[in-house]
């Protein structure tokens, strides 16, 4: 196994000190590789982001148990500006661009957490990996398509030049051709530059095409695991992120037999 | 005619003043949505400081003016560092309330030290600077308002266009959760914006007190005046803090010069009220993007 990057221990997150959310989760990321984490709605799979980027704070979340270790250095519950400034950069759900700003403009955050160094260079990077942005770079983020703006989040998130980019649902309402080739541009970004990439996806079959490695929630808690062959090919996972059903009768989860929780080291 | 374009040109100069200082007001409202009641007061400590800088210290204008602006902008940066920052998260009402606490504090401040009396500055306009056009005479600090507030325009423009301080400070009035996700330091912006705010406060409270002479109660009153400016403006849009700024600017010259001087101060807020009666989000707010 390759060197870890980032080692998820065991954590639990609270929202509003009663609400907790995850229930001992972990995880481990290897350098270099595409981790994608799958499940259903309310699973936790955000909450498992924003417990890595601190950005559970501003909605009175919390992590009250376990670690987070990045590079080998403890980091739950720092603030996010010292998260940023390590490398974690994380592309939130739902798109969120600056609606008042240019592209360029948004562009230009990207580089906030290394105020002052030269980022033309960035820009032509962003622009070389998605071309559709050069054209719109003058206009107001507010008026681009939903394609644009995904390519415009993630572009943004490039220009911070990201150890470890934790994508949230990046094809959340995009056309099947637009979330190929975002999918096939991640694919990318992973390959030329190296950098480690955590997929959050409900699309699992667009995720397991690019992705190393693969985790499985439920309801705050990490249900399988494997790498992203084993998963594809796990009769479970294909039932019901796959859409592959024989029996198209919706059954809930606990109800598969073959389904084990995964082992936890506690 | 003559009459009515001298009002016009004296109007818009003052109007100027009125919306770069609501521009700070605003700058506030935008990046962490607090309403500074203190704002009036800003403008009022920046003319005494001028004015003790010119008076007490006896420096050159210029050196003052500057000394000045500086001043305020550390002060702006000090009381979000102190009073404002360990409010962050609190209730909103709290946080009001502090600064109506703040404007008490320096109001009191300033009455201590300077008394609640009207003070002048030495006459130090050259009268050179005076304009004619024409049959219009611009006085020397009207011409001089004018272009101090299209100085500032510029730089506040390009500050905000060009800058990456300036486009990290947009990013947070536009969609705070995302700037933090990229890092952008947010509290370091809500000082920043302090911080710009007090020294634009400071700026027209100079000027305006060139105008209508250092008076506490005065200054502290204009303060106010930041309210049908940013409610005719739109509470979020500083281009139209600065419309905002230059028509109520004209009403009140206007109804100074053809109806009643007593009535100037008086119309703006009618106008307010009007306002808020047919358009509650104000005339020039901005257009909110739907489609995403
Ligand atoms: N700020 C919050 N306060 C309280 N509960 C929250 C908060 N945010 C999320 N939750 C709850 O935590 C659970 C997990 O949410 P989370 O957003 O992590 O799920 P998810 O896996 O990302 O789902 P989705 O696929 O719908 O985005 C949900 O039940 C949700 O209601
Ligand atoms: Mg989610």
């Amino acid at each position: 196994m390759g060197e870890i990057l980032l080692q998820i221990n065991n954590i639990s997150v609270v929202y509003s000190d009663v609400i907790r959310v995850l229930k001992g989760v972990s995880l481990s990321v290897e350098k270099g590789h595409i981790v994608s984490l799958l499940g259903s709605n309310g699973a936790g799979k955000t909450t498992t982001l924003k417990a890595v980027s601190s950005l559970l704070k501003p909605e009175n979340g919390e992590v009250t148990d376990g670690e987070i270790i990045f590079q080998g250095k403890n980091i739950q519950n720092q603030a996010p500006e010292h998260i940023t400034r390590q490398g974690i950069i994380q592309v939130l759900e739902g798109r969120q661009p600056f609606k008042y700003l240019t592209i360029e403009e948004n562009l230009r955050v990207g580089t906030a957490t290394r105020a002052g160094k030269p980022y033309k260079q960035d820009l032509e990077m962003v622009y070389n990996y998605f071309p559709a942005l050069v054209a719109r770079r003058k206009s107001l983020a507010g008026y681009c398509s939903g394609g644009e703006l995904q390519m415009l989040v993630i572009g943004r998130a490039l220009m911070a030049h990201p150890q470890l980019l934790m994508l949230d649902e990046p094809s959340l309402g995009l056309a099947p051709l637009v979330v190929k080739e975002i999918f096939q541009i991640i694919k990318k970004i992973n390959e030329d530059q190296g950098a480690t990439i955590i997929l959050v996806e409900q699309n699992a079959n667009m995720a397991l095409q690019v992705a190393h490695y693969g985790y499985v929630m439920e309801n705050g808690k990490i249900m399988m695991e494997g790498t992203a062959k084993e998963l594809s090919d796990n009769p479970d996972v294909k039932e019901f992120y796959l859409g592959m059903a024989a029996s198209g009768i919706a059954k809930s989860y606990k109800d598969v037999k073959s389904y084990k929780r995964r082992k936890r080291w506690l | 005619m003559d009459f009515f374009l001298q009002l016009l040109v004296n109007g818009v100069c003052v109007g100027l003043l009125y919306g770069i200082s609501a521009m700070g007001f605003v700058m506030i409202f935008k990046s962490s949505s607090v309403l500074n009641f203190a704002h009036g007061e800003l403008l009022a400590l920046g003319a005494f400081f001028f004015l003790a800088l010119i008076t007490w210290a006896k420096l050159p204008v210029l050196i003052a003016f500057i000394l000045t602006l500086v001043g305020c902008f550390i002060l702006g940066f000090l009381i979000e560092r102190f009073f404002l920052r360990p409010l962050i998260g609190e209730k909103l009402i709290f946080v009001i309330m502090l600064t109506v606490g703040l404007a008490a504090m320096f109001k009191g401040l300033i009455l201590l030290i300077w008394g609640g009396n009207l003070h002048t500055y030495p006459d130090f306009l050259p009268e050179a600077m005076a304009l004619k056009l024409g049959s219009i005479y611009i006085a020397p600090v009207y011409s001089a308002t004018l272009v101090i507030s299209v100085l500032f325009l510029v730089l506040f423009g390009l500050f905000f266009k060009k800058s990456s301080q300036g486009i990290y400070m947009r990013s947070v009035a536009d969609n705070q959760k995302a700037a933090l996700s990229l890092g952008v330091h947010v509290r370091r912006v809500f000082a920043l914006s302090w911080a710009i705010a007090a020294l634009v406060a400071s700026m027209s409270g100079i000027v305006l007190g060139i105008i209508n002479g250092v008076n506490v109660h005065d200054l502290s009153s204009i303060g106010l005046k930041v309210f049908p400016v940013v409610i005719l403006g739109g509470l979020d849009s500083i281009g139209g803090a600065i419309i905002g700024g230059i028509i109520i600017g004209l009403l009140e010259t206007f109804t100074g010069g053809y109806i009643s001087p007593s009535l100037r101060d008086v119309v703006p807020y009618i106008v307010l009220v009007f306002i808020l009666l047919v358009k509650p989000y104000g005339l020039f707010g901005l257009v909110e993007i739907e489609r995403v």
